[in-house]
Parts: structure tokens; sequence; C-alpha cells
């Protein structure tokens, strides 16, 4: 069924849109004039993200404003106005200064949507050091493999936390200097120490030292297909990516409330959930809750929420709900919705347009990009199920790669891998520690994403699948060989085959075939027993979620687990080329 | 169906999602999806497979008053049949 463009009529809308006229801005576009637009440090000492988001606002007439606004649970909430955001964020970096944190080191946060996630992040930008946020629904493994990989210095984290996942790391991290308890009031030992106690005693005063704009700021893990995740590299000059989003795709005006749902763990969590509204001085908010729908209706009422970031998981878990429940809350306020983590299937775009009296403005980026590359607009008309069209300072295109140096860019309509021209400011400038494979992402001048797309005649990327196993669960990516690696340390499995299996609300589940070792027999007792193993070591948001036993895993003749097929069969697909299959035949 | 009967229904369910898990070790005031790490997803098979097993209708609406397993418990003994 072809489905017909949304035609949008900027003049008909409450707020003017700050991007009008998308071609003429991407024909006039420089970067040198959004840098124009930010601060810079004092005295030409350079760029730094917590001076643009914070301190700049903090001198000036948003002092009181709130910038976070985070909601707890039983209506409990707590406000961070510029001002305070500054003094907090100014002790914290003090913190580190006083405990010998230096500039590049690597500061962790494991923890839920809570104030100190927040001043623990700039305060850290702010000392020179570098932000890496783990996702609080990580079991040990995860948390583990990051903090060793990313040289973590520090950990800032809740005493619950702690106790459950990080105290029996300890021995296995021995980089690992300080833990800081956010939640307790005296330090437990000369390890792990008390944050609020550290607070109380540094100082509000923080002068932020040169910075310079390639200066390492956040580091990012993101699955791969092969091996453990990798660390994206983020630099200060991200912000100039994160500034012009914020304008012209979240269309940030002064007066907004903005909410992203998205969690810091992620990347949309701090460029999104962070940085850019700060940058536009408009006051966030933050849930410490997960998702539900009463809430979430609720929250976009009560909080006047005027732009909303969201993603498609919880999108397609509010169309569940029954029409009442949406009719007993008053939207008024909103005035733009966006998503991002999945592609939108277009029922859901048509969705926002029927039962939140808007359509739902989806768009394309990853954790390499740093940033939003391809989206629709405020003020252009949505083709609902494609991504958009390229930020203004944004070259894609879709491309084939010929050989290893080269790619050969397509024309409109033909299916290829999107790719993105190198060197717009908040491209990853690393994967920490792993060369070769940052340099594999790029051939000649063009970054290729792993994603498979098309362009259409006027200009709209259309996603098709992605080029890998990666797993897209729930918005997040899950790679299958993390999670086999675990699985496998369980004394009865021999092997294990992790695919996506496609499920129509989270996008896709991670589930496991495993191969039992010699002596042990499939039953449903091991069958919960793997499962819990599984939720233990890797936490919610990685293990798998169903898990059958199988007699033997499809492999490729130099012995690669074949996921492809395992997936095709679970399907009942078609099993496409199996000539490199292990025996040489479909099984 | 008693007190008891409804806890055992209850602790099977949780523990077919979160099989590593001790339900009697969770404070009743608790939030479950935290206490025993169930994400949004879980929570609502969760929600269907007790639908499914006590014929009480748990709508949207009401989520949030059985985020815990006294309010999961009350909720569910005052419209069970």
């Amino acid at each position: 069924m072809k489905i017909s463009p949304i035609e949008k009529n900027p003049a008909a809308l409450a707020v003017t849109p700050h991007l009008l006229d998308y071609e003429n801005t991407c024909a006039g576009f420089t970067w040198e004039s959004v840098r124009s637009e930010l601060s810079g440090l004092p005295e030409g000492k350079g760029l730094n993200i917590a001076h643009e988001a914070v301190d700049r606002h903090a001198a000036g007439p948003l002092r009181e404003h709130v910038a976070i606004r985070c909601l707890g649970q039983n209506g409990r909430s707590v406000d961070l106005t510029y001002g305070g955001m500054k003094e907090r964020s100014n002790r914290f970096a003090n913190l580190l200064r006083s405990l010998g944190v230096a500039k590049g080191e690597r500061v962790f946060c494991l923890s839920g949507r809570i104030a100190a996630l927040y001043t623990t992040f700039f305060g850290t930008l702010k000392n020179c050091s570098v932000f890496c946020p783990l996702f609080s629904a990580f079991g040990p493994e995860p948390i583990f493999q990051r903090l060793e990989r990313g040289n973590a210095k520090v950990l800032v984290t809740t005493e619950r936390q702690y106790r459950k996942k990080v105290a029996s790391l300890l021995e296995r991290l021995p980089e690992l200097r300080y833990v800081l308890l956010i939640d307790l009031e005296y330090d437990l030992n000369e390890r792990v120490l008390s944050l609020p106690r550290l607070m109380a005693d540094s100082s509000g005063i923080f002068t932020i030292p040169p910075t310079d704009p390639e200066d390492m700021a956040i580091l990012h893990f993101t699955s791969g297909t092969t091996g453990m995740p990798k660390g994206a590299v983020h630099v200060h000059n991200a912000v100039h990516t994160h500034f012009i989003t914020g304008r012209y795709v979240l269309d940030l005006h002064p007066d907004d409330i903005f909410w992203c749902t998205a969690d810091p763990g992620w990347v949309t969590g701090t460029s999104y959930g962070i940085i850019a509204p700060l940058l536009h001085g408009v006051t966030s908010i933050v849930d410490e809750m997960d998702f539900d729908a009463e809430r979430w209706y609720r929250i976009l009422q009560e909080q006047r929420v005027t732009v909303w970031y969201t993603a498609p998981t919880a999108i397609r878990m509010l169309m569940r709900a029954p029409l009442e429940q949406r009719q007993r809350f008053d939207l008024k306020k909103l005035r733009l919705v966006h998503s991002v983590g999945e592609p939108l299937n277009p029922e859901a775009v048509l969705w926002g347009e029927r039962v939140l009296g808007l359509p739902i403005h989806d768009n394309w980026w990853q954790t390499e990009t740093g940033g939003i590359m391809i989206a629709n607009y405020a003020a252009m008309d949505i083709r609902p199920g494609s991504m958009g069209r390229p930020l203004p300072g944004i070259e894609a295109a879709i491309v084939t790669r010929t050989d290893s140096d080269t790619v050969q860019p397509e024309g409109d309509e033909v299916q290829g891998e999107l790719a993105l021209r190198r060197g717009w400011p908040s491209m990853f400038r690393a994967y920490l520690h792993d060369d070769a494979r940052y340099s594999k992402c790029f051939v000649g001048e063009w970054y290729l994403t792993g994603d498979l797309a098309r362009r259409d005649r006027d200009g709209y990327y259309w996603f098709i699948g992605r080029g890998d196993d990666i797993i897209k669960t729930a918005g997040h990516m899950v790679g299958p060989f993390e999670v086999e690696s675990c699985l496998m340390e369980h004394p009865a499995v021999a092997e294990a085959g992790v695919i996506g299996k496609p499920e129509p609300v989270i996008g896709e589940i991670v589930k496991v075939f495993v191969v039992l070792k010699p002596g042990f027999s499939a039953s449903e007792e091991l069958r919960l027993e793997l499962i819990g193993f599984g939720r233990t070591k890797l936490g919610s948001a990685v293990a798998p979620k169903e898990l059958a036993f199988i007699d033997n895993l499809p492999k490729t003749r130099s012995g690669k687990i074949m996921r492809r097929l395992l997936k095709a069969r679970e399907l009942g697909l078609p099993e496409g080329d199996t000539s490199t299959l292990e025996g040489g035949e479909s099984l | 169906m008693t007190e008891k009967e409804l806890k055992e229904i209850v602790f099977t369910e949780l523990k077919k999602i979160a099989p590593e898990c001790d339900p009697d070790d969770v404070d009743p005031d608790e939030n479950i999806r935290e206490a025993l790490d169930i994400d949004s997803y879980s929570f609502l098979q969760l929600i269907i497979a007790l639908s499914d097993s006590t014929g009480v209708d748990i709508v949207e609406a009401d989520y949030e008053k059985v985020f815990t397993l006294e309010g999961m418990l009350r909720y569910l003994s005052a419209r069970i049949d």
C-alpha cells in the first residue's frame, strides 16, 4: 500500500520552525557559521561542551532558569537550574582534581536517570576528563568489559549497583582508583568513597582549563558483530552538531519544555538527553522511571512538554493502549514529536497524527555519528517510513563497495550501503585502542555506516536493513558475540549462536540457540537456568529472552557461526547462499 | 483463590521471566521492575501472563498500581472471581 506524504503548512504551526527553506539552508551552510553561535571558553582558551551547555547560561539571564527537572518516584522531583548546575558541576570538577584525576582520564557513571548523573557529566568535562556512561540494566560482565577496555579511573554509581554488580569486579580492575557512591554518606574504605561527603568538601568555584576542541570528551561503547564492544571516542567539537541539530531538527525555541526519553547509557541520552537542550537554554525533563503509558501521558500533560524525542518501542507500546487512556490527557502544549533508535514504521507515524494530533518525525544516526545525521523536519513534508533527508552540512550517499579501497556512489532508487562524507564535527575520532577497526569503517572520503538503505528521487532516505548480525532490541544494539561468549561460560554449554528475532513491539528480541556439552540434556529446568545465568551475568538489557536447544550450529568451513542461516531457519525463510556452509550443504 | 495460591501464581510467573531471582527476597513495597531487573517488554509479558492465569484484566492505566509485589497482590485479589 502506498502511503501518501504528510503535507506541512509551516504558516499554520504554533511556532515558526527554524528550518523553513531546506534547499537554501543546505546550499549556504558552513560549520564555521555554527561556531560563531557558540561562545568558546573565555580569553580564547578553546571549546568545552560544559561551558557551552551550562556556564555561559549561568552567567546570564538564564541563571535561575530550570536546566534539568528530574522526576522521581512518588511524585518527587528535583530542579537543577543553570546556575545550580554550574555550581554542582564545579564541585565535581574540583573533586576530580583533588583525587588526582587528570585530563583525558575516564570517569564512568553507572546509575539511573538521577540528578547526580548530570552533575557528574558536566563536572567531568570541566576537568577535561572523559565521561563514559554505563546503562543501569547492564549486568556485571558488560560493566567489567567496558570499565576495563575504557581504562576507567573513577566510577560513579549507587550503593545498590555497587553491591550487586561492581564489588566483585574490583580485584580484576587494577586501573580503577575510586568508586564514588552517590547515596552513601560515609566512605566504605579507601577506594570506595562517599560522593555526598566529597561534594560537600569541594569548592563550587572552578575555572575550566584550556580545552582543545579536539580533546576527547565522551566515550560511548557500542556493540560490534565480532569481538567485544568498541569504545567510540567523541571530542568537544561535537558540540557543533548538537547545537545545529537542536535548532534544525528538534527545533528548540527559548520557551520550550523538552523531553528526551532516552537513557544517557546510550548516545541519544547524552547528545539529546543532556547536551543539545541545554545548549539552547531550554528546560529538559528527565524521568527516573521506566516506560509506563499512564505515567508518560501524565508527564507530557503536567510538565507541559512542547518538544518530545522518543523511540519506536515506546511509541508501539503506547499504540497498544486504549484510545480512552490518551483522551484523558491534555496534550495541547505538545507541538513536535521526534523518534529515533530504529526505523519507525509508517503506521506509527500515522498513529501519531491520529492519536497525538501530531505526526512523528523519524530520524537516523548512530553512536559513531555523535548526532542526528538524517531527519524529518518540522516544516518539511513527511514520507511515512522514511528517515528523511540529510542535515544541512551533512553529505550522505548510497554506495557499493567495489574493492577494499573504493566505493561506487549510486544513483536514486538503488539499494546500497548508507555512507556519510567524513569530517563533520561529531564524527567519532577513534575506537579506543582499536585503530584497525576504526580504519575499516572508512573508504576514501566516506564513512560506511553498515546500514543498507536507498534514496528516492526527491532525496528522502529509506532504511532497508543492517548489513551485519548486530541486534537492535528496544532501540539498543546488542552484539551477538558478547552474548555467545557469556553463555559459553556455563558448564552445560558447548556452543551458542545468537540472533535477533523480529518482534513487533521492540523490533527484535535476543534469542540464543544452545548446543549442550555431552552429559547434559535439554530440559525446561535447564532452559530456565540458562536464561537466569544470562540475566545474572549480562543484565536484562543484553541477556537473551528466548533460548532453544539445538544439536549443532550451522558454521562456515572456517568455523564461523552462520547467524544469518540460524535466523532464516527461525523465520522459515529461504536459506540463501549456503555455499560456504561447513559440509557444503544445507542441513 | 487463597492469598497463598495467588502469591504462588505471581511468583511462578516472575520466575519464568527472571529465573535467577528469589521473589521472597523482594521487599513488598519495592518496585519489582527495579528490584528484579525486569525491563518494559518483560514487564508487559508478566502482565499478560498474569492476566491469563488469574483471569483478571490488568488495564494499561493501572500498571502503576502493580509495580510492587504488594500492589500486584492487592490488585489481583480485589478483582479475582
